[in-house]
């Protein structure tokens, strides 16, 4: 089907319904007509005919197949016998009608045309802000499971029938409404909910660079404003999403790049980068540091080019092994073989090598790959890349130094991005910043709030999200320092379990890592990280004047409106 | 030429002239409208509306809407009909003549409507 000609159902119904309904009428008429006129007799057996009336009525009974008996009198033999007609034609009549009605409930383009109204009236019927989600792989429910669990609802479009059955077998909180179609389609898009102003983001999963392409040009050019979020594994369709002004790109093996240069120059700040940036409810274990030395990678596809740039890039030493011969470009010392067995490694000098990334597309390969470097040398640090998300029991089993999980890096990278919009830039700067400093904050941070990952959430100072607060600021209030203001509100001697790591001022100013004793504006937007009871405390401080003078005055306000105006009145 | 096209004016056209059939004479007398041409003009009526089933273009929509009306008009002027000699009395009297015509007359408004539509629609496809 066409979506761009979809009308909605109840027109392809009437239409396909006209024959059948005009058959039924045509034999209704022609029984009632044939009945008034047949000749019959009255209650006292004079020669009389059927009022219009009485024929309808005994047609309508004996059609439905009710059958009264003779009503109002008892027929003639005429009328006997145009009855017996009437019966006949009006089975044929009601058979071709039910059976053309459940026929048409059995046809696929009904059947698909009634899932997607029901699935546009279930978007529409979304009171509350949403996300739209297009493809529901790997990347898709990672996602979608976390937003979920915070609350968030959210809208699929899958184009494979057995992924969106899967969808329901999940016990997700909130009612996911999915639709099975092609996302390539505006018209299914907007069906979707992405010109609905309850629509908060649309995020383009699918494992196809060009599907996702053709998301990201719709929802620039149907919803500008609409934060899209593109995942693609190609350079090319990097470049052509940047082109017409993609909000976010995610390149999952790019990004790893980038991880990885950041991890072999800044260590500390990678750790850091991965205690805020993990799923929420599991613990980020501190891996050793990646060596600088010689490299081994093993499988240069894409994410092996991708790679051996970053590593080049921090001044390491690259060796390609490879089943392939090199690319025309390549430069540097490459091994023709098959790096799961020894020799190849061996001629590669594994021995000598500081690391390893097994990248080939075969996740059983790739663990051979890493089993075999590990029982050569011992203590090479290993790169794994796990292709498939079914095969993580076997992943966990094998103690790698690092894995690389394309959808969960995409899944972490779209959740910092919608649900800590401040998250991006402060990891930018920390990717910037000195390497003592990181440690410093990395070691402060998780000695108070351990290695678990930690709730992290954006404050904005403003009438909306924290009305207390912006009240008692607006015209000239107190100073109200970060200090005072992060207290326990059951007990402002012990500090809130939080702390703010980055504050954006109204003037597009930043500060990293806020002073406990600067000065709160109105206006302010900050990066709060610490513990998941702290984050439900701060907002009753944010949000409820009394709590608020508690914490920062230490004076238990009188609740409620009443008792407010009679102490505002004694005070004044 | 279409089948198709003839049959939907036929069915149109023949729904205002049985209405019509019905409607003309005076206003109360009995003898001037007959059961057999009301019974005609509803069984026609009801044909034509579910020709005009499905169509989704403007046009369409106010065709059928047209067409409803009428349904009920003449359904109406029946029903006043059935109710008026069966269950009320046994003769058709003045009132109830005029009751039931002047219904019918509702219709036919609405019948020639639904034909101006038919000859503008014809008239804007110029074929």
């Amino acid at each position: 089907m066409i979506p761009g000609t979809h009308h909605g159902t109840l027109f392809l119904m009437l239409r396909r319904m006209r024959a059948p309904l005009i058959l039924l009428i045509v034999i209704f008429a022609i029984s009632v007509l044939g009945l008034t006129i047949v000749p019959g007799f009255d209650e006292h057996g004079n020669p009389a005919r059927m009022s219009f009336f009485h024929a309808f009525y005994f047609i309508s009974y004996t059609a439905t197949t009710i059958g009264f008996g003779e009503v109002p009198n008892a027929f003639s033999e005429q009328q006997r016998m145009w009855a017996t007609m009437c019966i006949y034609m009006s089975v044929v009549g009601w058979a071709y009608t039910l059976g053309t009605l459940f026929g048409l409930f059995q046809d696929k383009n009904f059947r698909h045309a009634l899932r997607i109204e029901r699935f546009a009236r279930a978007v529409r019927r979304l009171q509350e802000p949403f996300f739209l989600v297009c493809g529901y792989g790997e990347t898709g429910s990672r996602l979608i499971r976390a937003l979920d669990r915070m609350g968030m609802r959210v809208v699929v479009v899958e184009v494979d029938e057995i992924k969106a059955g899967e969808l329901e077998l999940q016990a997700y909180h909130a009612d996911i409404p999915t639709l099975v179609a092609d996302a390539r389609h505006p018209e299914i898009l907007r069906l979707a909910g992405l010109t609905n102003p309850n629509c908060r983001g649309v995020m383009a999963l699918t494992n196809d660079d060009i599907v996702n392409l053709s998301i990201a040009i719709a929802a620039r050019l149907l919803a500008p404003k609409l934060p899209a979020l593109c995942r693609s594994e190609s350079t090319e369709t990097s470049a052509n999403m940047a082109s017409f002004g993609t909000s976010h790109i995610i390149n999952p093996l790019q990004k790893f790049g980038e991880y990885l240069e950041l991890a072999l120059h800044a260590p500390a700040a990678f750790h850091f980068l991965e205690w805020l940036t993990g799923e929420p409810g599991i613990t980020v274990k501190p891996h050793r540091d990646p060596p600088h030395g010689r490299w081994l990678l093993c499988g240069y596809g894409n994410f092996g080019r991708i790679l051996t740039q970053s590593l080049r890039a921090e001044g390491v030493e690259v060796t390609v092994i490879d089943q392939g011969s090199p690319p025309d470009d390549f430069v540097g010392e490459w091994i023709r073989g098959d790096a799961t067995c020894g020799p190849a490694l061996r001629a590669a000098g594994v021995e000598q090598a500081s690391g390893i990334i097994a990248c080939v597309g075969d996740d059983v390969n790739n663990l051979s790959i890493a089993v075999t470097a590990r029982h050569l040398r011992p203590d090479v640090f290993v790169i794994l890349r796990q292709n498939h998300y079914s095969n993580a029991p076997l992943f966990d089993a094998f103690p790698s130094d690092l894995r690389v999980v394309s959808s969960r890096i995409v899944a972490h990278e779209c959740l910092a991005i919608l649900t800590t919009p401040l998250l991006v830039p402060f990891l930018e700067q920390i990717k910037h910043s000195d390497e003592a400093w990181s440690r410093s904050v990395v070691d402060r941070l998780t000695g108070r709030f351990g290695w678990n990952v930690p709730t992290i959430w954006s404050v904005r100072i403003n009438s909306e999200h924290a009305p207390a607060l912006f009240r008692k600021m607006m015209p000239a209030g107190p100073k109200i320092t970060l200090e005072a203001l992060l207290r326990d509100p059951s007990n402002r001697a012990h500090a809130l379990e939080c702390e703010v790591l980055y504050i954006i001022r109204t003037d597009d100013k930043a500060i990293l890592l806020p002073e406990s004793d600067s000065e709160l504006r109105a206006g302010d937007q900050l990066l709060v990280v610490g513990r998941r009871e702290a984050r439900g405390a701060l907002a009753l401080t944010l949000e409820n004047p009394n709590t608020l003078d508690y914490v920062l005055t230490g004076k238990d306000m009188p609740g409620g409106w009443v008792w407010e105006k009679l102490a505002s009145r004694r005070a004044a | 030429m279409n089948l198709e096209k003839v049959i939907f004016g036929f069915f149109i056209v023949l729904a205002a002239t049985l209405n019509f059939g019905f409607f003309i004479g005076d206003l109360d007398n009995p003898v001037h409208h007959d059961v057999y041409e009301l019974f005609a003009a509803i069984v026609v009526n009801l044909i034509a509306t579910v020709l005009k089933f499905g169509d989704r273009t403007q046009i369409g929509a106010i065709h059928l809407s047209t067409s409803l009306v009428a349904d009920l008009q003449l359904l109406a002027a029946a029903v006043v009909w059935g109710y008026g000699t069966t269950v009320a009395g046994a003769a058709l009297s003045a009132d109830l003549t005029s009751k039931i015509v002047s219904l019918s007359g509702g219709a036919l408004f609405a019948n020639v409507v639904s034909v101006i539509i038919l000859i503008a629609e014809t008239i804007m496809q110029r074929r």
